[in-house]
């Protein structure tokens, strides 16, 4: 069996829980083979519920879903054989090490007793356990679970990965050095399933992203198509002598919309997405107004955000579930 | 493959056990404590009219070695309602798992605590003059019996963990369990017990065959009626224990 | 303030069926097994007690209730320590005595339930009292110090560890001490270890007076008062030292 696609393929797929509540309503997605999808949304938007369906641990209440080319709903077992995922939360023993996790977890995928410690040595490494591999998990730090987590997830060398919310809650070293880990994965040819509330992390690692709100994908581009979209560039300027506010507010009018800017500054959304920096310059050179500083800024994820959802994800990732 | 896992889920349980004092030390001292004050507070019952033993002490014996099987069930539960509850069940149903194998596996630790238990008791009971009438091999049948009695106690906890999910409910139920312990021939020998309701409760109750299966060890000797019926009773709760928490499992670990 | 803190925990506690149910059925459940399941134990040679065995267990199931219902006060201050609520009361109290006294009242609510409970089924089920109404007064007034007494050293732990996990710590010295006492036969028929203990232990001399109460032979009544009352006096500064303490902790 097993299909020829060998990355992720989703239609319709809908999961409804209690009294036909839609946390997942009519999803459709595909993911590349090698790539890093990054899934993205805020608490409650049916992420997890994606998740959970996706690696058979929810079954879909409709639509269809192949991952491997294999179908989550009659095939579980080979879905489970061909993915690696490391779910929310890192849902470790706090009484066993680092190493005993690796054993146990590669027991379980049938790998051989030589094998099992070969491989223990070699994640611990490669998620910088070494170290702390025999000290008991309940001592260990957020990010140590987070990377004994991932570390867990490749024991049995899954060919796609499922991680969700890798770094949420961890502080910001912690999460560089996880978002180095997966590049570095999806380099080595795995393809990579990323659910995140944090734009900058899907902005970061995926190679595409899909925006998911109560249920439904909204959007799905590469972060930068999506930008291109949505955003258009502003230039904020802080004229060297604060009585030229005035004039320099007037020079930037002649490229765009005024938008709010912090005190002393003005600010303009670029009209013409051919104009740059350079541009502006050259206006107000002519004008003989000098300034103290001049700021591009391009489009983010935010802005994607927002316009797709019309609310803003602002510090989602700061709060705890539910109360988002 | 189902043996690795099974030895390696037994590993797990086992060393998680020996990890955690907390667990360890009262399951020992709780049943002593209250064996102890029983034995001292109750001697004279053995002046009853009656009476089957020469010595309160020794007919009490039985007491801590059923009743430590209690928290055999409720530190199996609350491991797996914890296991539940941090997703580290989620993360073994990704496996290839086999749910007996987690089951055996998991209760691999609670044999282990009934094990050290009964070692414990027996030797304070020699301690305090307990002679056993069954002798060194009616010993080794007793700590046989009560290990079956923590795996099917362990069983039980294993249900009640699957089906809420959490540690503070099985532990909730600790209580409740504790007194279907004293309503039965736990304190009295049931033809002792006075008040009808009681005995009947008593009787029903299977707590009361496994009491008396390993009391006849300690004081009678070897009454063949009493052990069928204290392994029946231990067999009967292995049936219901395991079966009902195979079940429960499947229902948790709902793979497609 | 003592207003305040008592309204608080009443209310609490009557409306929250997981502390309200286990409460009732405890003292039941000891009734059951003790006094239901041991009525033979009246057949020892020797066993004397005209108001038979229910009541004989009666009076020890009631002291031990109301004991541990100080304890259970105490688990509701080491909850409310550790949610932050105590903090509350400290910094409103202008006079902090005034929250011991009103975790009191609350167990003396408590105990006044769940105790009468208990009363109603003993005498339900058949339980004999050979003691005047004056009798019962006492028996009364003896449980009432032992809840005050019980309800203090609660306090003084709950206010010293100020954690949910100590409530071990508060329980077993209460079940402990009620436990070293003549539970199921009277003290005479006692002998080894247990008698020794039993026989200094103030507990012994309140439960033997409450006995003589329901038996309708009241004696040791001024003993057992004294002692019920020097357990007051000893735990009413180990209450206040464990407030000071919390005080200093912040």
């Amino acid at each position: 069996m097993g299909g020829s696609f060998r990355g992720i393929e989703v239609e319709g797929l809908v999961r409804e829980f209690g009294k036909g509540f839609r946390a997942v309503d009519g999803v459709d997605l595909r993911v590349e083979p090698g790539e890093i999808y990054g899934f993205l949304g805020p608490n409650g938007a049916g992420k997890s519920t994606t998740v959970l369906m996706l690696t058979t641990l929810l079954p879909p209440t409709a639509g269809v879903a192949r991952v491997a080319g294999y179908d989550v709903v009659k095939q579980g077992a080979e879905v489970r054989s061909t993915i690696g995922a490391a779910l929310q939360e890192a849902a470790l023993d706090p009484f066993l090490t680092g190493r005993e996790h690796l054993a146990l977890q590669a027991a379980m995928h049938g790998i051989g007793r030589k094998e099992r410690r070969g491989r223990a040595v070699e994640l611990l490494e490669r998620v910088g356990l070494t170290e702390a591999a025999d000290r008991r998990v309940g001592g260990y730090s957020g990010g140590m679970k987070r990377r004994l987590d991932l570390a867990l997830a490749l024991v049995h060398g899954p060919r796609i990965l499922f991680l969700d919310e890798p770094t949420t809650g961890l502080d910001p070293q912690s999460r560089s050095a996880l978002w180095d880990e997966v590049s570095r994965l999806a380099k080595e040819g795995v393809t990579v399933f990323l659910t995140t509330q944090y734009l900058e992390e899907a902005d970061a690692l995926a190679d595409r992203v899909g925006i998911i709100d109560h249920g439904k994908i909204v959007a799905e581009d590469t972060p930068d198509a999506l930008k291109a979209e949505v955003g258009r560039s502003s230039i904020e300027a802080r004229p060297a002598d604060p009585r030229d506010l005035d004039d320099v507010a007037r020079v930037l009018e002649q490229f765009g919309e005024p938008i709010a800017a912090a005190n002393g500054s003005a600010a303009v959304r670029l009209e013409d997405k051919s104009q740059g920096l350079a541009d502006v310059v050259r206006a107000l050179d002519r004008q003989d107004l000098r300034v103290a500083g001049l700021e591009l800024n391009e489009p983010s994820l935010d802005d994607v955000y927002l316009a797709k959802t019309g609310r803003k994800l602002e510090g989602a990732g700061d709060r705890e579930e539910g109360t988002a | 493959m189902i043996l690795t896992q099974v030895s390696q889920l037994s590993r797990r349980s086992i060393v998680r056990l020996l990890r955690q004092p907390e667990v360890v030390v009262p399951a020992l001292l709780f049943p002593l404590l209250i064996f102890g004050f029983q034995a001292a507070g109750l001697g004279p019952a053995a002046d009853i009219p009656g009476f089957p033993a020469d010595s309160y002490v020794d007919f009490l014996l039985a007491f801590p070695l059923v009743q430590g099987t209690l928290f055999a069930a409720v530190s199996a539960g609350t491991d797996l309602a914890k296991d539940i509850e941090t997703g580290f069940l989620d993360r073994l149903s990704m496996t290839p798992m086999q749910p007996l194998a987690l089951l055996v596996g998991m209760l691999a630790g609670v044999i282990c605590l009934g094990l050290l238990q009964s070692v414990v008791f027996i030797g304070v009971g020699l301690l305090v003059g307990v002679s056993f009438q069954a002798g060194f091999l009616g010993a080794l049948v007793l700590v046989l019996l009560t290990a079956l009695t923590a795996l099917g106690f362990g069983g039980v906890g294993a249900i009640l963990a699957l089906r809420t999910g959490s540690g503070e409910a099985v532990q909730g139920l600790f209580p409740l369990l504790l007194v279907s312990f004293f309503l039965s021939s736990i304190l009295l020998p049931r033809d002792l017990i006075q008040t009808d309701w009681f005995r009947v409760v008593a009787t029903y109750n299977p707590v009361s065959y496994l009491v008396e299966g390993v009391r006849s060890l300690i004081i009678t000797g070897w009454d063949v009626q009493a052990l069928a019926l204290g392994f029946a009773a231990a067999a009967g709760l292995i049936v219901v224990g395991l079966s009902g928490a195979v079940l429960s499992l499947r229902g948790r670990v709902a793979r497609t | 303030m003592a207003g305040a803190v008592a309204w608080r925990g009443i209310h609490n506690f009557f409306l929250n069926p997981a502390l309200v149910i286990p409460a009732l059925l405890f003292p039941l459940f000891f009734l059951a097994a003790f006094a239901g399941g041991l009525s033979r134990v009246a057949d020892i040679p020797s066993f004397d007690f005209p108001a038979g065995y229910t009541a004989f267990q009666f009076v020890w199931i009631l002291l031990q209730t109301v004991a541990i219902g100080g304890a259970f006060t105490g688990f509701a201050i080491a909850r409310d320590f550790e949610r932050g609520f105590a903090r509350r009361y400290m910094l409103a109290a202008p006079r902090r005595g005034g929250i011991i006294l009103g975790y009191v009242v609350v167990s003396l609510v408590r105990v006044t339930v769940t105790g009468g409970v208990a009363t109603l089924v003993a005498l339900v089920s058949g339980m004999q009292v050979l003691g005047s109404g004056v009798d019962l007064f006492g028996l009364l007034g003896l449980a009432l110090l032992v809840n005050v007494a019980a309800t203090l050293f609660s306090i003084g732990m709950a206010m010293l560890l100020r954690t949910s996990s100590g409530g071990f710590l508060i329980q077993t010295p209460i079940f402990v001490a009620t436990f070293l006492s003549p539970v199921f036969v009277p003290l005479e028929l006692l002998d080894g270890w247990i008698e020794a203990v039993a026989s200094v232990n103030p507990v012994t001399f309140i439960l033997q007076a409450g006995r003589g109460f329901v038996a309708g032979d009241p004696t040791g009544v001024a003993l057992a008062f004294g002692l019920a009352i020097a357990l007051v006096l000893v735990m009413l500064p180990w209450a206040f030292f464990g407030l000071r303490r919390a005080e200093k902790a912040g």
